[in-house]
């Protein structure tokens, strides 16, 4: 990969972390617990894992330029962050496409965006749109609609392996898409047709809209689930980097790599835990308690107030 | 005597798709009911089997297209659209990727029920933008749908006719054209699907009594040859529709809309479903039970004309084709 690029894997996390808090303090509000548990994961892939190209889209990001058709040939997707499509090249499919801010975050961190590019998240006309639609930075296909990211991933990684690229199909998850249906006809699928090219990360961070996902539908032993369906599958604290470099590693010949990513929804900043279990997403009903947060919060991450 | 064929659709998929190895056929385990089980066997390396979880397979092929595979998905058509729907929208419909779906037993034409039986697949597709819906009406139009549905620049849906399929048409499939079967001055009837061969059997009687048809069979439901429609309503005393699906989305509904629009103010009356669910039984009976047969359209034009018609069933059973159809309802599922 071309961009230049000295920065640790911890400084990448740390730095998705920062931004996700400072853009939230300025709105009033944002998916502050995505980027907590998510941040080494994504950091791992973007800085170490994943091979992609240079980007093909503009740093600033684009205007909107209408949804896809026949009849519109301006449409694009938000696939030219992580470069050009091409044999040698890995896709990334982000799937729970409300982690839309942590991703621009990363894509901001990692340079394949511009710095100020998040001023331009959920504004009228624009394409940083605030659940990450296709034509959003970072996302390749529709999704947000969750468990369809991972049927779709298995989709290209077959055609991938037919044709012969040696490129991989990395499928970002969160764990809550393990209640949807189809996500274990995909797991069926891929385990069937020998799909082993394709590598999946799981947020499990085990939280989702309604709260505790114990409290709303809980999936009991997840990874024995998983292994159960075929899948290589790797258990493992998704804050602990070495063991997600082994984890990445582990692929097995004719079997697809889930690795299911164990993560805490308030790692990195611990004011959070007050909020528990109403992380999905984080708002502010008063001045007071926007301005406890800020602080404290700010002292966990380092930031400077006056940043705000 | 009408030629019946069978399986076209087996011959016509192995033949278009063996020439072009970037056609995927998958199947969601009613590959034998589809007719591309002799494909399977043949060339297993084109097929991908998905088994009973159309979710997966809408958003897979989603994923195939990406990648320049053009998956040509088989099932019945009911499966295509009501399971999935959601992942139809997201994973193919928006992103206008070039997934086919070839959906079997379209509306009362198997005897599995409400379960198996789409009576509304056409108007729910209708609502989807970037989707294409063609349907065929005979053996023709099956050998040759398919060259047509793969040249389009989007999804499509095609209502596909299997087993012993009547020959109506010796010309093949064409686009968003309207085919002409009659031209007569007093009455349009806009037919579609098994419904044109049923149409058929109404046009020597309705003849005898100096009824002069114009008939029209529809191919392409979606983009619409409006002109030819407007042309051929122009001045009639009346217009019938007359479709294998409910009345309320689908043919009927589209012909309203253009008459509308256009300001003709020509009285019509849409035969098919009337906003109600059928039940499993043989398609003659389901379609006189529901009034998607031969008396039910020469009834509806009497009624337009103030004439009463007065034509015995004896006379549409000389024309009556079905005497192999009765024998399909064995073949069930």
């Amino acid at each position: 990969m071309s961009i230049p690029n000295c920065q640790t894997t911890e400084d990448v996390a740390a730095g998705i972390r920062r931004r996700v808090f400072l853009h939230s303090m300025r709105n009033n509000g944002g998916y502050l617990s995505q980027a907590c548990s998510a941040a080494e994961s994504l950091a791992l892939l973007y800085n170490e894992v994943l091979k992609l190209g240079e980007p093909t889209l503009p740093k600033v990001p684009l205007p909107f330029a209408g949804v896809p058709s026949a009849h519109n040939p301006d449409a694009f997707t938000g696939a030219g962050y992580h470069g050009p499509f091409a044999p040698e090249y890995d896709r990334f499919i982000i799937s729970p496409a409300h982690y839309a801010l942590v991703i621009y975050s990363a894509l901001i961190q990692m340079g394949r965006m511009d710095e100020h590019a998040l001023d331009h998240f959920n504004r009228d006309g624009g394409s940083v749109e605030m659940i990450g639609a296709e034509h959003s930075p970072g996302m390749e296909v529709t999704t947000g609609s969750l468990a369809q990211g991972l049927s779709m991933g298995s989709g290209i990684a077959w055609a991938r392996k037919r044709k012969g690229e040696p490129g991989k199909v990395w499928v970002y998850m969160s764990d809550g898409e393990f209640q949807e249906g189809q996500t274990w006809e995909t797991l069926a699928a891929m385990s069937y047709h020998n799909i082993d090219n394709i590598r999946v990360i799981v947020d499990v961070n085990r939280q989702q809209c309604d709260g505790a996902m114990s409290s709303v539908l809980d999936l009991g032993d997840l990874p024995a689930r998983v292994a159960a369906f075929g899948a290589t599958t790797c258990s493992i604290n998704g804050h602990d980097l070495e063991a997600m470099r082994d984890a990445a590693n582990s692929a097995e010949p004719g079997k697809p790599l889930v690795i299911l990513a164990n993560t805490s929804p308030f790692q990195g900043m611990p004011y959070l835990q007050k909020r528990f279990p109403r992380l999905h997403y984080v708002r502010f009903k008063s001045k007071a308690e926007r301005e406890e947060m800020q602080t404290a919060i700010a002292a966990d991450l380092g930031v400077d107030l006056a940043e705000i | 005597m009408v030629e019946l064929v069978n399986r076209p659709y087996a011959k016509a998929f192995e033949t278009f798709a063996t020439a072009r190895p970037e056609v995927l056929c998958l199947s969601a385990d009613l590959t034998s009911s589809c007719e591309v089980d002799g494909f399977r066997d043949r060339h297993p390396d084109q097929f991908l089997s998905l088994g009973m979880a159309e979710q997966n397979m809408l958003s897979f092929a989603g994923g195939l297209a990406m990648q320049g595979f053009r998956p040509f998905l088989h099932t019945f058509s009911v499966f295509l659209y009501r399971r999935a729907y959601d992942q139809l929208i997201n994973s193919i419909a928006y992103s206008n990727r070039k997934v086919r779906l070839m959906g079997f037993l379209p509306g009362i034409t198997t005897p599995g029920g409400i379960t198996h039986q789409a009576i509304e697949d056409i108007s729910v597709m209708r609502a989807i933008p970037n989707m294409t819906i063609l349907e065929t009406g005979d053996a023709t139009e099956v050998e040759t749908v398919l060259e047509v549905a793969d040249a389009i620049d989007g999804p499509v849906y095609v209502r596909v006719l299997r087993g012993e399929v009547p020959r109506l048409f010796s010309t093949p499939f064409e686009f968003n054209k309207l085919r002409t079967l009659s031209e007569g001055d007093d009455v349009l009837v806009v037919t579609s699907g098994v419904c044109t061969e049923e149409a058929l059997r109404a046009a020597e009687p309705l003849k005898a009594r100096n009824v002069g048809v114009h008939h029209l069979h529809v191919s392409t439901l979606k983009p619409f040859d409006r002109d030819g429609l407007i042309k051929a309503a122009r001045g009639k005393k009346g217009i019938v529709t007359l479709e294998n699906h409910t009345i309320v989305g689908g043919l009927g509904s589209l012909v309203a809309e253009i008459l509308a629009e256009e300001g003709l103010g020509v009285r019509l009356k849409r035969l098919g479903l009337q906003d109600t669910f059928a039940h499993g039984a043989s398609k003659p009976y389901l379609m006189k039970k529901y009034g998607l047969d031969a008396s039910a359209l020469t009834n509806a034009i009497g009624q337009l004309l103030g004439r009463d018609l007065d034509i015995a069933d004896a006379e549409f059973e000389t024309a009556r084709l079905d005497a192999v159809h009765s024998a399909q309802k064995a073949e069930a599922l």
